[in-house]
C-alpha cells in the first residue's frame, strides 16, 4: 500500500501523552464499582430472567446491596457467602431475594478466602463459555476463510428483531460481512436491560440478549448456506455497557460498539460512570474476541469534519490506551474515523484520503472503522450515492477494515431493502474496480495530502499534551471534544459509582486477562499460518 | 412499445403548459414522465415483473417501462419503472400554509430585536423525548450553524440555550420556565411510527395543562416537520428540510414583534 511520509517521532509523543492521560483516568475509577459492573457479575454467575414486576433479576440482587449501602464489597462477595452458607446456586438466591425470602447480607459469615475459591470457581465456569463461543467463531473462520480488504457492514433497524432477521438474511445473501442490529432510542440512558424478545422500537432494536440469540442464529444460518461467516454487531455502551457486553460474550457477537466518551459527549452519561463501566466491558470483549467500535466518527457530525480532525486522531489515540489497560489487542480495535467533510470543500477528496491514511498507517494492525457520509446528505438520493462512491473509493485505497456503508437514502428514512442492495453494489463495484490501486500510487513527497497529514498530526499532539497537562476529565469540562462541555458530576449514571471496600474483589479480571492473551496469541499464530500458506 | 431507451414515438399531446393541468417534465411539456422504484415480496420473475407494471398502471403511469429488474434475496425483487403519469394537479388553486416572512440577515435581525425590544430574545432548545439526534438542533443553534448559516448562538441579541438530547417533555417545560424563556424550539428527526406526533402533542398537552402554551412561541423542526403540521399539532410554526437559523430568527423577532404590537392595541 502506498504511504504517507509521517514524523514518527511526533507519533510516538503523541501516543506517550495518550498513556498517560490513560493512566491518570486509571488511577482515579480503579477506587470504584458501579452497580452496572455488579450487574455483569450477577449475570456472570448464570443470574437471568425478571421478577413480577419485570425487573432483571441482577438489578434486583444490585439494588439489595445498594439499599442496605453494602455494594461497596461486591455482589461476588455476598453471592459466595450466601451460596456456601445456604448451599445454593446464585440463581435460586436471586429469586429468593425477589421474594421478599432472604437477606443476602445477613447469611451465616464466612472466611473470605473460601469466599473468592468460591468465586474463582464459578466464574472459571462463565469463562470457559466465552472461550467456548470464541473457538466457534475461530473455527467458522477458518473454516469458511476470511477475506481481507474492507468488511462490508450494514444496519437493520425496523424496531421488530423478526423483521430484522428477515433484512438482515437478505443483506447477507446480497453480500454484506458484518450485521448492526441498530438499537432503539434512549436504550442507552437505562439503567437495566430489557428482556426477552422485543417486536417494538424506535429507529432501532433492544438489545436484549434473546433477540442477541436470535440474530446470531439467523446468521448463523445463512452463513452456512453461504459458506461465510456473518458477523453480528450490536451497542455496548449506554448505562449498560459491561452488561452488555456479557449478554454479547455469551451469544457470541462478534463486533461491539464500546466508547465511554461517546456516551459522555452524545448521551450525557456522567463521565466518572462510564470511564469506569468501560473497563470491565473492554475486559470482557477482550476475553470473547470481540472488536470494538469506538464513536470518534461522531464527533465530525457536530463539529466541522476539517478543521476538528485532529480531535479525532487524538480520541483514537486516547481510546487505542484504554483498550491496551484493559487487555484488548491491537487487531480488536475498531477506532473509529468518518468521511464527513463538507462536499463543497475544494479538494476534500484529497483530505478525507490524507485522514483515512494517516489513521491506517498509525494504526497498522487495528481493524478500524470508518463510517460514510452522513451530515451532508440531504434527501437528494442521487447526489448521495456519488458521496457514498467517494467514500467508498477511500475506503479502498486506505485499506480500512471495517466499511460502513453509507445509504443513498441517509436522511430519510432507517434503509429499506432496496437501499441495503444498492449500497452494497455500490461497495463491491468499487471493491473490485479500484481492488490494487492503493498497491500501485505513490503520494507525492510534500503534496496536498502529506501536507494535511502532518498538518493534522501536530494539532494532535498539541491537544494531547494538553489534555495530558489538565487530565481527561477536565479536558471534557472544557469542550475539547466535539465542541461538547460536561461537567465532572453531571449527567446520568453518577449515583450507580461505589467506592470499593478494602475486602472488594472481583474474580473475572485475571481470568479474562488471561483469555484475552490466549486468544491473541492463536490470532496471531494462525495469521502466521495463513500467511506461510499463500507464500507456499 | 419500443424496447430502447429512447422515445420514438409520436406524440399527439397539447405542448402548452396549462397551470390547471399541471404534470410533471421529462423532456416535453406535459410529458408526465416520472421516475419510481420499488421492492416486492416475491422473486426475481416474468411474474415479478408484470405485478411490477400493472402497480405502475394502477399509480396512474401510462405505458409503464420496467427499466431494471434485480433479484435482492430469493424472495424480494427490486423495479425501477418509467411511465407516463396521467394525473394533473390545477396549480392555480393551491393553498399551502407557509410561514409568511421574509429572512432576514443575522446584523438584520440583530438590529431588529434592539429596535423592536431593546433587550435580548431568549430561546431554549433540544431534540426532545427519546430521540437521540442532535443534528437538527445543532445546526439551527450552535454557533457555527450549518451549511454557511450561523446558529442563533452567534446572534447578538439572541440568548440561545441548547439542551440537547433526550430531554424528556416535563424536564424542557421546567428549563424554560428557569430560563424565562419567550421561544421554545423542538426538534424532532426520529419519526418512526410516527411518536414524533406523539411527543410533540404531549408537550401541547403539558403546556397547556400548566397554563403556559401561552407565554412561549413554540417552534418545531425536522426533517419530517412542515409548517401545516406543525399548526395541527398546536405549535405556532413548522421548519423542515432546507430552513436555517436565518430563518428561524427572522420568523421569531418579526411573530415577536407582531404580537407585541397587539397587546399595545389591546
Amino acid at each position: 500500500m502506498a504511504t504517507l511520509r509521517i514524523d514518527w517521532d511526533k507519533v510516538s509523543r503523541a501516543r506517550e501523552a495518550a498513556r498517560q492521560i490513560a493512566d491518570d483516568v486509571h488511577a482515579y475509577t480503579r477506587q470504584f464499582t458501579t452497580t452496572t459492573i455488579e450487574r455483569s457479575i450477577c449475570r456472570l454467575f448464570g443470574i437471568d430472567g425478571v421478577d413480577p414486576m419485570g425487573v432483571p433479576l441482577p438489578n434486583v440482587v444490585v439494588e439489595h446491596l445498594v439499599s442496605r449501602q453494602l455494594l461497596g464489597f461486591g455482589a461476588a462477595y455476598w453471592l459466595g457467602q450466601a451460596t456456601i452458607s445456604l448451599g445454593k446456586e446464585p440463581q435460586e438466591l436471586a429469586e429468593a431475594v425477589a421474594r421478599g425470602e432472604l437477606d443476602l447480607t445477613q447469611t451465616e459469615p464466612v472466611d473470605l478466602f473460601e469466599i473468592e475459591l468460591w468465586a474463582e470457581k464459578k466464574a472459571e465456569e462463565a469463562v470457559a463459555k466465552i472461550h467456548h463461543n470464541r473457538i466457534i467463531r475461530e473455527e467458522r473462520l477458518l473454516e469458511f476463510g476470511d477475506h481481507s480488504g474492507p468488511l462490508i457492514y450494514v444496519i437493520v433497524a425496523t424496531g421488530n428483531i423478526f423483521e430484522d432477521i428477515v433484512q438482515a438474511k437478505a443483506a447477507a445473501m446480497q453480500g454484506a460481512d458484518i450485521i448492526a442490529v441498530i438499537r432503539t432510542t434512549g436504550q442507552s440512558l437505562l439503567d437495566y436491560v430489557p428482556f426477552g424478545a422485543t417486536t417494538e422500537g424506535f429507529g432501532g432494536t433492544m438489545a436484549t440478549q434473546e433477540n442477541f440469540r436470535l440474530m446470531r442464529a439467523a446468521l448463523d444460518e445463512v452463513g452456512a448456506e453461504l459458506k461465510r461467516y456473518i458477523r453480528l454487531c450490536n451497542y455496548c455502551s449506554g448505562l449498560c455497557m459491561p452488561e452488555i457486553a456479557v449478554m454479547g460474550a455469551m451469544e457470541r457477537l462478534d463486533v461491539m460498539l464500546n466508547d465511554a466518551l461517546y456516551g459522555i459527549l452524545f448521551r450525557d452519561i456522567n463521565m466518572q460512570r462510564t470511564l469506569i463501566d468501560q473497563e470491565f466491558s473492554r475486559l470482557i470483549n477482550a476475553a470473547a474476541g470481540i472488536i470494538i467500535n469506538t464513536g470518534e466518527d461522531n464527533y465530525l457530525t457536530t463539529s466541522d469534519a476539517y478543521e476538528e480532525a485532529h480531535t479525532v486522531l487524538a480520541s483514537q489515540l486516547i481510546n487505542e490506551q484504554f483498550a491496551l489497560k484493559a487487555g484488548l489487542p491491537e487487531e480488536q480495535m475498531g477506532l473509529g474515523h468518518a468521511f464527513e467533510m463538507n462536499p463543497e470543500l475544494k479538494n476534500a477528496f484529497l483530505y478525507e484520503l490524507a485522514q483515512a491514511q494517516l489513521a491506517r498507517q498509525i494504526f497498522p494492525n487495528s481493524p478500524l472503522k470508518y463510517m460514510p457520509p452522513t451530515k451532508f446528505k440531504t434527501g437528494n438520493i442521487f447526489r448521495g450515492h456519488v458521496q457514498d462512491a467517494l467514500f467508498n473509493i477511500v475506503t479502498v485505497i486506505s485499506d480500512q477494515r471495517i466499511h460502513l456503508l453509507g445509504m443513498l437514502t441517509e436522511a430519510i428514512h432507517t434503509p429499506f431493502l432496496a437501499d441495503r442492495a444498492l449500497a452494497i453494489e455500490n461497495a463491491r463495484y468499487i471493491a473490485n474496480s479500484f481492488a490494487d490501486f492503493g498497491e500501485d500510487i505513490e503520494y507525492r513527497e510534500g503534496g496536498i495530502m502529506e501536507q494535511r497529514a502532518a498538518k493534522v498530526l501536530d494539532a494532535t499532539l498539541d491537544l494531547l499534551q494538553n489534555i495530558r497537562r489538565d487530565g481527561l476529565f477536565r479536558a471534557i469540562e472544557d469542550g475539547i471534544l466535539a465542541g461538547v462541555k460536561r461537567p465532572f458530576e453531571g449527567g446520568k449514571g453518577l449515583s450507580g459509582v461505589v467506592v470499593k471496600e478494602d475486602r472488594y474483589f472481583n474474580p473475572f479480571i485475571p481470568l479474562l486477562l488471561e483469555e484475552s492473551k490466549a486468544g491473541s496469541e492463536r490470532y496471531h499464530q494462525t495469521q502466521t499460518a495463513l500467511k506461510e500458506g499463500k507464500n507456499e | 412499445m419500443s424496447s430502447g431507451r429512447y422515445s420514438v414515438t409520436k406524440t399527439d399531446f397539447d405542448k402548452t403548459l396549462d397551470l390547471t393541468h399541471l404534470k410533471p417534465y421529462g423532456d416535453t411539456m406535459n410529458d408526465g414522465k416520472v421516475q419510481i422504484s420499488f421492492t416486492l415480496p416475491v422473486p426475481d420473475s416474468e411474474n415479478a415483473v408484470e405485478a411490477a407494471r400493472q402497480l405502475a398502471l394502477k399509480m396512474g403511469l401510462v405505458e409503464p417501462t420496467v427499466a431494471h429488474h434485480a433479484p435482492l434475496d430469493k424472495s424480494f425483487s427490486f423495479f425501477v419503472i418509467y411511465g407516463n403519469l396521467s394525473h394533473t394537479i390545477d396549480y392555480t388553486q393551491l393553498h399551502v400554509n407557509t410561514v409568511d416572512i421574509s429572512t432576514m440577515s443575522m446584523d438584520e435581525t440583530d438590529f431588529f430585536i434592539q429596535q423592536n425590544f431593546g433587550r435580548k430574545i431568549r430561546v431554549i432548545g433540544a431534540s426532545t423525548g427519546t430521540d437521540a439526534h442532535t443534528v437538527g438542533i445543532d445546526a439551527i443553534m450552535n454557533m457555527k450553524g450549518y451549511a454557511g448559516h450561523y446558529g442563533l448562538e452567534r446572534y447578538k441579541m439572541i440568548e440561545a440555550l441548547n439542551l440537547g438530547s433526550q430531554v424528556t417533555n416535563e424536564e424542557f417545560i421546567r428549563k424554560a420556565v428557569e430560563f424565562d424563556a419567550d421561544v421554545l424550539l423542538v426538534s424532532q428527526t426520529v419519526t418512526q411510527k410516527n411518536i414524533h406526533v406523539q411527543n410533540l402533542t404531549e408537550l401541547v398537552e403539558l403546556l397547556e395543562a400548566e397554563r403556559l402554551r401561552k407565554r412561549f412561541l413554540l417552534i418545531i423542526g425536522g426533517p419530517r416537520i412542515s409548517h401545516e403540521l406543525a399548526k395541527e399539532l398546536g405549535a405556532d410554526a413548522g421548519f423542515g428540510p432546507g430552513k436555517y437559523a436565518d430563518d428561524v430568527a427572522s420568523y421569531i423577532c418579526t411573530e415577536l414583534a407582531a404580537r407585541k404590537e397587539q397587546m399595545l392595541k389591546a
